[in-house]
């Protein structure tokens, strides 16, 4: 499983990494970030979901191949 | 290299270069249909937006009024989310709406940047904002901000009744952003005022509300021009000296940044942290239960942010046009209402219900697009810090009066008295 930030759609809410920061960072300006290159570890692979259903601007991917 | 007179002038006549804006007639009173001539600064509205809008949204989810000029007011998810991403047709040079509209030659650049700024020259002016108001670089907060609500706690020692509006809610942000911004703490208690000079006086005669505005303006150019000549560390000192394409900022840019950062995050916190205490007050089941188990707090917050979120904002449509079923005119105001769209069942199960461990919660609180609130990260902070605190120090509370409670018109919304029973 991989997660992606859509860069033109995230505006820095922050939900990813208040919820999943095994996953997700911040940049210097506060954007979300996927860590690792985006791998989902085994057993993060619900708080990927998470980040992905609370992010108001839908600006996450789970993709669940890969 | 000269000294820095950008902020020598007195800002009247600053303010007298300006583009002129133009009037529009004050109406207030009752309204008569809310679908064609709502209000949000009369008393019905204040006491239950929610009926209200949770009505229109059934019957005519675009609601109409001729008041401040003529405005309309969307209610349902995908209209609100719609206009906040269309920064094409919809302008943010205003932001507040009352009956005088800035001149269109202001934008891009708007009275208080970023937030009344528009593309291209918006996504700059943020840009000088962000990296002080991270998650991270708000983390350096937390900690006076605790001590501080400690503080406000052991205030009440013996008395059983508080006003958790006025003695505690109101406080937490004032002090914070003073600390931010590098104002003397002794002042933060006179920002609320100032608040209610800028947000609170949106039915007045705009020659009554330009009085009212200056005095909040004389104070900030004092403190500018304090730090102009004592530089710190702090974002006042940041702002005087940060360049954009090159130069310092204009007089105006820097002026017109300390004003939104000082006001928008005072009454705007104030409430959503007076909303908490009011719904848990309110809800002794769901109170104890956040007691018992404070891991809920997370989805508490943002439930109480999505069903209780305290900010509504503005925009002004460019040019005539026809959306989704209605006739908009140029300068026509859009009430840009967060709270009615958090409430909407197209996008939120039981929608009308606080559900406090709601796991799926993409609600707009903090608006939508490229004016996400630029404070989100501080207000959560200050909310999860206050709840935390009360929580922890008082956690049996209760609501011996619902009908003493009094809340804020206009587009923040939020307790403005809370008599809690805390012993």
């Amino acid at each position: 499983m991989k997660v992606q930030i859509d860069s033109g759609r995230c505006s820095g809410h922050g939900r990813c990494y208040d919820l999943a920061p095994e996953l997700f960072g911040e940049d210097e300006e506060g954007y979300g970030q996927a860590l690792g290159g985006g791998i989902v570890p085994p057993g993060s692979a619900d708080a990927a979901r998470l980040a992905e259903a609370n992010c108001p601007e839908r600006a996450i991917n789970v993709l669940e191949e890969g | 290299m000269s000294a820095d007179d950008r902020f020598s002038r007195d800002f009247r006549d600053e303010r007298e270069e300006r583009p002129r804006g133009s009037r529009s007639e004050v109406v207030t009173g009752p309204v008569s249909d809310w679908a064609t001539d709502f209000s949000h600064a009369e008393p019905e509205w204040a006491a239950d937006p929610y009926l209200i809008q949770d009505d229109l949204r059934q019957r005519c989810p675009i609601a109409h009024t001729e008041r401040f000029g003529g405005g309309w007011l969307p209610t349902r998810y995908d209209d609100v989310a719609a206009i906040a991403y269309d920064t094409d047709r919809f302008s943010s040079r205003a932001i507040i709406i009352s009956n005088f509209r800035p001149s269109p030659d202001l934008a891009p650049v708007g009275i208080v940047p970023p937030i009344s700024s528009d593309p291209p020259f918006h996504h700059d002016a943020r840009k000088l904002l962000l990296p002080a108001f991270t998650k991270t670089a708000i983390g350096r907060y937390e900690q006076s901000t605790r001590s501080f609500c400690h503080s406000l706690i052991d205030a009440f020692d013996g008395q059983d009744l508080v006003d958790a509006a006025q003695d505690y809610a109101k406080h937490i942000p004032m002090r914070v952003i003073a600390d931010m911004l590098g104002l003397p703490p002794e002042d933060a208690p006179r920002f609320a005022e100032f608040v209610e000079d800028v947000l609170g006086t949106v039915s007045l005669p705009p020659e009554a509300r330009r009085e009212r505005l200056d005095k909040v303006f004389d104070y900030l150019y004092a403190q500018i021009r304090d730090h102009v000549e004592n530089p710190r560390d702090d974002l006042t000192t940041y702002l005087i000296n940060a360049e954009l394409y090159g130069r310092k900022l204009e007089t105006s840019h820097v002026v017109g940044t300390i004003v939104l950062l000082l006001i928008a995050g005072i009454d705007t916190t104030w409430s959503a942290i007076g909303a908490s205490l009011w719904h848990l007050a309110a809800h002794p089941a769901e109170r104890e239960r956040l007691v018992a188990s404070p891991d809920l707090l997370p989805t508490a917050m943002e439930e109480f942010l999505r069903a209780y979120a305290p900010v509504t904002m503005a925009r002004l449509v460019k040019e005539d046009m026809h959306w989704r079923g209605v006739d908009m005119r140029a300068d026509d105001w859009i009430l840009l209402s967060f709270p009615a769209a958090n409430r909407d069942p197209a996008q939120f199960d039981q929608a009308a219900q606080v559900v406090i461990d709601r796991e799926v919660n993409r609600h707009a609180a903090f608006g939508l697009g490229i004016h996400r609130c630029v404070g989100s990260h501080l207000a959560r902070m200050e909310l999860r810090v206050a709840l935390e605190v009360w929580l922890s120090r008082i956690p049996g509370f209760s609501l011996p009066d619902p009908s003493a409670v009094t809340w804020s018109t206009g587009q923040i919304r939020g307790p403005r008295a809370l008599p809690l029973r805390i012993a």
